[in-house]
């Protein structure tokens, strides 16, 4: 079993190594670098962004590029929370409370190369554990039937709206929002068209790119205009003979990393608590065992070192259930799922042995991608500082074009950029009354394949709706609908409890600018 | 001091409108049985889903005391910047079919960035230049997109 792993392995780096996947590994870490330094740019923008420029490509290079982008902008969210203490990106909320002051005292150098070292070994575990976790889940998957596959969606995406930002509620009509946008277009069974109202062009279903660059590129921005702080750069001259670490910074950082690596692993097996949670819980833990808490928030290493391992094991991590099930955890990998639609490829457990070279090119990439990253940042940290300064005025009316021409591009046809900005302005909307609109692509990526699964097994089980909770014959999906059930009624605890001091850091206050994710 | 929070109750009120307008379009399609579903089927579960988290969020939003009292307004928006933005997307739209792809890009920013109440037109003018020609070199040349340049010209 594991011997079968290295070798594949072994093969998928063969693969990553080819000039061509190489080269578009490289421009994803790159894009996704300078995506995360941008203060008021979201990795889903920038994802959604690129991916009708990878239509034309090759699958295994247009992953590895999108991948790329993802973890790449995790690099770059750090320093943004650090040298700015613009909560950029949401996993790196956190690394703001102690990377700012750290920062303030001179210590910006040291806190950004604990973090960059904290990255690497928090990506690395996350890749190890998925080169021998997800063969281990593939073959559980295999004894998948409709009904299992449809409760494991059911769990998935109940997780993914009630563990996410905001309200459980408002996250559960998000993703139900996004299974009804799926359901536009033609029914699969009988070709009918559904809620098309007569647009030929909606015939096709609502067009993923113009979904999520409506709701996380225009809908952003409209919310932005006028309402971003000015950026206070006066920390930013940071050069790479400030990164030096002391031994004793790295040995006060040493165990909080690992701890940290280890909590973001946990977190990413949880289908729905992506890296924001995982590192908001590492920060927390961290503080609760140090001898000395008073020291967090003020600026302590451990307090940098820990979330950040945290979030890149996570990151990395948050692949497993996505490549090997099918099943994204957050609106991510729902894009990274649509891709992998687009480009003809069915997810789920059969895609490691249907494309091995997509899979473990794609997991040797990350430790190709992760090198470069930490070679990228660490002696160019001038130039991505420079980039912080960047004022949005310039920034969001380039983004603007490359929405625009993005969402043509995908399919040749400008009704789809009218289709982006009235779904845009309906974002807006959601926004200002505080949903968070990252479940509908959640909901809008699984909701077709939730429907086709349900439908047949209500076909095979003759309409009888007890299969979901029948113990004896399907207790795989009677498993995972109990789990739903258990996350509903945890929900419904949490809030009724009255509110304790749960001793998890308060976010720093929510700039405008900030992506909604 | 207790504030209920409007947006759930609009919020609430938004997503039972969506769920009814669901159930109300899904209705038209074959509903069929549990064992054989027509297409109508699964829309309809979904409206029906929305209008019943509608109404929660409403109800629970308004009875429950808001926590924190400034994020109970609703912030409105930014007409300067909104308008930009959509007559920005529009003129792309427009300019792409009707006359060519290099106007539309230069409008298409121009236009946007006005929205913004810090940029002076100078700086406007030199940025829409610059995406207009790093647009046209990306897109047009090197990713060949199917548009024509300037329709005037025939390119």
């Amino acid at each position: 079993m594991i011997e079968n792993s290295l070798t594949d392995l072994w093969h998928g780096f063969g693969v990553a190594f080819q000039p061509h996947n190489l080269l578009w590994c490289f421009v994803g870490c790159v894009i996704g670098n300078i995506v995360g330094v941008l203060p008021g740019m979201g990795v889903m923008a920038a994802i959604s962004m690129l991916l009708p420029l990878t239509f034309g490509m090759k699958p295994v290079a247009a992953i590895l590029m999108l991948a790329g982008i993802y973890y790449g902008a995790q690099y770059g969210g750090a320093i943004c929370s650090i040298l700015l203490n613009l909560p950029c990106h949401p996993p790196h909320a956190v690394t703001c409370l102690d990377g700012y002051p750290l920062t303030k005292q001179g210590k910006g150098g040291t806190a950004l190369s604990i973090t960059m070292i904290s990255s690497f070994v928090g990506a690395s575990f996350g890749i190890t554990q998925m080169i021998f976790m997800a063969p281990l889940l593939v073959q559980l998957a295999f004894k998948f039937g409709p009904a299992e596959i449809c409760s494991l969606m059911l769990l998935g995406l109940l997780a993914g709206s009630t563990l996410a930002k905001g309200s459980p509620l408002k996250g559960v009509a998000m993703t139900t929002l996004g299974l009804l946008l799926g359901v536009v277009g033609s029914d699969i069974n009988t070709g009918m068209p559904r809620f098309a109202f007569g647009v030929m062009e909606l015939y096709n279903g609502i067009e993923i790119v113009a979904l999520a660059l409506g709701l996380f590129g225009i809908a952003e921005f409209l919310k932005s205009v006028n309402n971003v702080a000015p950026i206070n750069a006066q920390y930013t001259n940071v050069r790479m003979r400030d990164m030096r670490p002391s031994l004793a910074d790295l040995k006060l950082a040493g165990w909080p990393m690992i701890r940290g690596t280890l909590i973001g692993s946990l977190c990413s097996l949880i289908p729905g608590t992506g890296p924001t949670i995982a590192s908001f819980v590492s920060y927390a833990t961290e503080k609760k065992i140090s001898k000395t808490p008073e020291r967090f928030g003020n600026g302590a290493i451990e307090g940098v070192a820990c979330p950040e391992a945290s979030t890149h094991s996570a990151v990395q991590g948050d692949f497993i259930p996505t490549m090997s099930l099918g099943i994204p955890g957050d609106a991510v990998m729902a894009l990274i799922l649509g891709a992998l639609i687009m480009q003809g490829i069915t997810p789920g457990p059969q895609l490691i042995k249907e494309h091995p070279d997509l899979f473990w090119g794609l997991i040797a990439s990350f430790w190709i991608g992760n090198i470069l990253l930490v070679f990228l940042n660490v002696p160019m940290i001038g130039i991505w500082v420079k980039l912080l300064t960047i004022p949005y005025k310039y920034l969001y009316p380039s983004a603007l074009f490359f929405i625009c021409i993005g969402v043509y591009s995908a399919n040749n046809d400008l009704f789809a950029v009218g289709e982006t900005l009235i779904i845009g302005m309906f974002g807006y909307v959601l926004l200002i009354l505080g949903f968070h609109p990252a479940p509908i692509l959640l909901g809008f990526v699984l909701g077709p394949r939730l429907e086709e699964n349900f439908r047949r097994a209500m076909l095979i089980q003759r309409g009888d709706l007890t299969v979901f909770v029948d113990v004896y014959n399907h207790p795989i999906a009677a498993t995972f609908i109990g789990l739903s059930v258990l996350l509903i009624i945890g929900q419904i605890y949490v809030r009724l409890r009255p509110k304790k001091d749960l001793n998890i850091p308060e976010m720093p206050t929510a700039k405008a600018g900030q992506p909604a994710e | 001091m207790q504030i209920n929070d409007r947006r759930d109750l609009y919020g609430g009120g938004l997503i039972m409108l969506i769920g009814a307008g669901a159930v109300l379009e899904g209705r038209r399609y074959d509903l069929g049985t549990l064992q054989q579903m027509g297409p109508g089927f699964f829309p309809v579960a979904l409206g029906v889903i929305l209008l019943f988290i509608g109404a929660m969020i409403a109800i629970v939003g308004t009875a429950a005391h808001a926590h924190d009292e400034q994020h109970v307004r609703i912030e409105r928006p930014d007409w300067r910047g909104w308008g930009c933005i959509i007559v920005g997307v529009l003129s792309f739209m427009l300019l792409a079919e009707f006359v060519g792809l290099i106007p539309a890009i230069f409008a298409c920013v121009l236009l946007s960035a006005a929205g913004d109440r810090t940029i002076t037109l100078y700086q406007a003018l030199v940025l829409s230049s610059i995406i207009t020609v790093l647009g046209v070199t990306l897109f047009a040349f090197i990713l060949q997109v199917r548009l024509p340049l300037l329709k005037v010209l025939g390119i």
